[in-house]
């Protein structure tokens, strides 16, 4: 994370003591980014700005546990993306999609069915228009949520691999599959936009 | 190495944890394989444009940071 502008031990020392000046510089200092990460995650902004709120209930009362191994802003971090797992997890569950249709195939000797076409320089001039972040938002937003979950925590939240997997409670070797398979995902949608000028 | 294993070691080798043997068999295909070069470039360019669209700080609302401060005192 980000090191914030203030002097840490102090704020700290402040916030235990109770001060309320503390806890304002400390929502005002954290919670931009903060909201930036649980809109990534929740993708509506009330469930976000409800899961940051949540996120600094649930941080000031663990205050005497926090143990200052770590910054505060990545303590609050860390509460804020188990709070948004715990929103995801309890959102009306759908039959999981399947990102099969999305990978490459390859005939019987293991080479590819059909020939890839590099596409980076069409990408690259696109990424010069602002719009297109949005398209690449909106593409992120279509993989299957397990998928999407994995890939937001390693490639935005630049999570490790065991922390995503002690977070999701699954193994790291899962972990690896379902981000590789949503990388590719992704690249397939991806291609269907950029790769047509080819 | 045909295109199905260098596809499937694509993250490691990014990562760079490929075991010395896999990462020479591996650029040995992609000497010979122009489809398996573009699937790396354009996997690599996936995720510069997934990281592209990361806002690192959004403007809080004020409503919000006053929500937090009350629902603290209660």
């Amino acid at each position: 994370m980000t090191q914030l502008t203030f002097d840490e031990p102090e704020l700290i020392a402040r916030l235990r003591a109770g001060e309320e000046s503390a806890f304002e510089q400390l929502v005002r200092a954290t919670s931009g980014r903060l909201l930036a990460t649980a809109r990534r995650f929740l993708r509506n902004d009330e469930d976000a700005r409800d899961a940051v709120q949540s996120a600094f209930i649930r941080a000031f009362q663990s205050l005497s546990r926090f143990r200052q191994e770590s910054s505060i802003s990545t303590w609050l971090h860390r509460i804020l993306v188990n709070e948004a797992l715990m929103r995801l997890r309890s959102r009306r569950k759908r039959e999981e999609e399947s990102v099969d249709d999305l990978l490459p195939s390859f005939i019987e000797d293991g080479h590819q069915t059909r020939d890839t076409v590099d596409w980076t320089e069409n990408a690259e001039t696109a990424m010069e228009r602002a719009e297109t972040s949005e398209l690449v938002r909106r593409k992120i937003d279509e993989l299957p949520e397990s998928y999407r979950t994995v890939l937001v925590m390693r490639d935005l939240e630049e999570m490790s691999n065991s922390e995503i997997a002690e977070a999701l409670g699954i193994s790291v070797n899962l972990v690896k599959v379902r981000l590789h398979r949503a990388r590719q995902a992704l690249r397939t949608l991806l291609e269907r936009q950029f790769g047509g000028e080819q | 190495m045909n295109c199905r294993d260098v596809i499937g070691f694509l993250m490691d080798y990014i990562d760079g944890v490929l075991a010395a043997s896999e990462k020479t068999e591996f650029e040995k295909h992609l000497k010979v394989c122009t489809s398996c070069v573009a699937y790396l470039r354009t996997y690599e360019q996936t995720i510069r444009m997934e990281v592209a669209t990361r806002i690192e700080d959004v403007t809080i609302p004020e409503e919000l940071v006053r929500a937090i401060l009350a629902a603290r005192k209660m």
